[in-house]
């Protein structure tokens, strides 16, 4: 491995980097949007909108999030819709993470027992009262090992930006070993870069799994 | 739209013959790592201190890293390093059974550590030998545990095998793009069409073995 190679590729891999954590990060606030939203159509079971959004959590969660970059990015502008590279990838992580997300939170929300809400209707509480105090932080525990693993995912699956011409990590990686043959250090690089966007958020992830474990067992 | 380059000349053939070669490389490491993550997943619970520090090194590298990486790594640095040529599909299969032994024998373990020990205990009251304690009782209810949840991972397995397009495999994207090139003049909005079947094509795939998943998993609650 040559350090020099290395020094001279950092700024390039430094800027692919950045870019792929924020269409990364956007593509998951996004899920999280999509998913709260679709997760309480679900819940509450609203007419027409549930059907429409299960329809969709089952196109996305079935499918490979390359094809369905695959057919916004190439598919849609042969029927007139156009839209950048960036938005492409920040629409299909969001999409597709919006569909695990509804998943997960919905499950979450379902899992509380139906005595629970009974019991605190008896008590009182209005609808409101009892969602907010009684059954979301409950289903929040519930759900937040799903959730962890999902953002996990998704961080995961940025690497197949490069299939639609963004120069995210993947990308420059493979440009670098077809340019330079330098492929060692470009590998070394792409690992490295990927650990550094991975394993904080996979250590958090482990931290608040064990709080949330801690309110619910005690142990 | 373009839908109708699909249904000329064999180009649905060619599309699903696409499908085909992807679904191999995904029922070959499915089968992999099916067999190795059961072996290891019961490694895991032998709580033996070398073995627990390297498969958690295992897990998390397999956690942490996208599959993509993994076979970058594989096709373009095992060459490197060793000058043999490894296939684009040998790479695949490597790292999809890496990964998917990985993811197995996690879902093992979960299963098997969430056998309450109770059940060990009555069945030793009861007078049952080690061996028959683990054939007629853990075993049952391990596999309606495992079941549902391996049956899950292998869709997964199937939906990340649509990866191998980077490395040069012509599975169905690549097909897709070989029609729509193809038909370049005849059909100039073929895309929409051709990536659109697909699409369609993946979830006529994974749907299925999905649905038949969560139906176990309710049969089998309790």
């Amino acid at each position: 491995m040559d350090i020099e190679v290395i020094k001279r590729y950092l700024p390039l891999f430094s800027k692919a980097f950045l870019l792929t954590v924020k269409i990364g990060w956007l593509g998951i606030a996004l899920a999280f949007v999509l998913g709260i939203l679709c997760a309480f159509t679900l819940y509450y079971k609203l007419p027409v909108l549930s059907t429409i959004v299960r329809f969709y959590v089952e196109l996305f969660r079935n499918t490979p999030l390359l094809v369905q970059l695959f057919f916004i990015y190439y598919g849609l502008p042969s029927i007139g819709i156009r839209i950048s590279a960036q938005l492409c990838g920040t629409l299909g992580l969001g999409l597709l993470g919006g569909s695990y997300m509804a998943e997960s939170i919905r499950s979450g929300l379902e899992a509380v027992p139906a005595i629970q809400s009974e019991s605190a209707k008896s008590l009182g509480m209005t609808k409101w009262q009892a969602f907010r105090y009684i059954i979301a932080p409950q289903a929040f525990n519930i759900s937040v090992p799903g959730l962890m693993a999902n953002v996990i995912f998704l961080l995961k699956e940025t690497s197949v930006f490069s299939a639609i011409s963004l120069m995210d990590l993947m990308f420059t990686a493979k440009d670098l070993i077809g340019l330079h043959y330098n492929t060692t250090e470009s590998l070394f690089l792409l690992v490295l870069f990927y650990v550094l966007m991975l394993l904080p958020v996979s250590f958090a992830g482990s931290l608040i799994e064990k709080k949330v474990r801690f309110g619910m067992y005690g142990d | 739209m373009g839908i109708e380059v699909i249904f000329k000349g064999k180009n649905l053939v060619r599309l699903l013959a696409g499908l085909g070669a992807a679904m191999k490389i995904s029922l070959i490491s499915v089968a992999i790592s099916i067999v190795l993550g059961i072996a290891l997943g019961m490694l895991m619970t032998l709580k033996k201190p070398v073995i627990n520090v390297i498969t958690r090194i295992y897990l998390e590298i397999v956690r942490i890293m996208p599959q993509m990486v993994l076979l970058f790594i594989v096709f373009f640095g095992f060459t490197k390093l060793t000058g043999l040529n490894l296939s684009a599909e040998v790479s695949a299969v490597i790292v999809f059974s890496f990964w998917g032994t990985a993811e197995m024998a996690d879902l093992v373990r979960g299963c098997m550590i969430s056998i309450p020990a109770i059940q060990y205990e009555s069945s030793a009251a009861l007078g049952l030998g080690r061996l028959q304690t683990f054939i007629y009782v853990i075993v049952p209810q391990i596999v309606r545990r495992l079941l549902p949840l391996s049956i899950n991972l292998i869709t997964r397995m199937i939906k990340t095998t649509s990866l191998v397009m980077m490395i040069g495999i012509v599975e169905v994207l690549k097909v897709g793009q070989q029609i729509i090139e193809a038909n370049r003049k005849t059909a100039p909005n073929a895309a929409f069409g051709v990536f659109a079947a697909v699409f369609l094509l993946y979830f006529a795939v994974c749907w299925p073995i999905g649905r038949l998943s969560k139906y176990l998993e309710k049969k089998w609650e309790n």
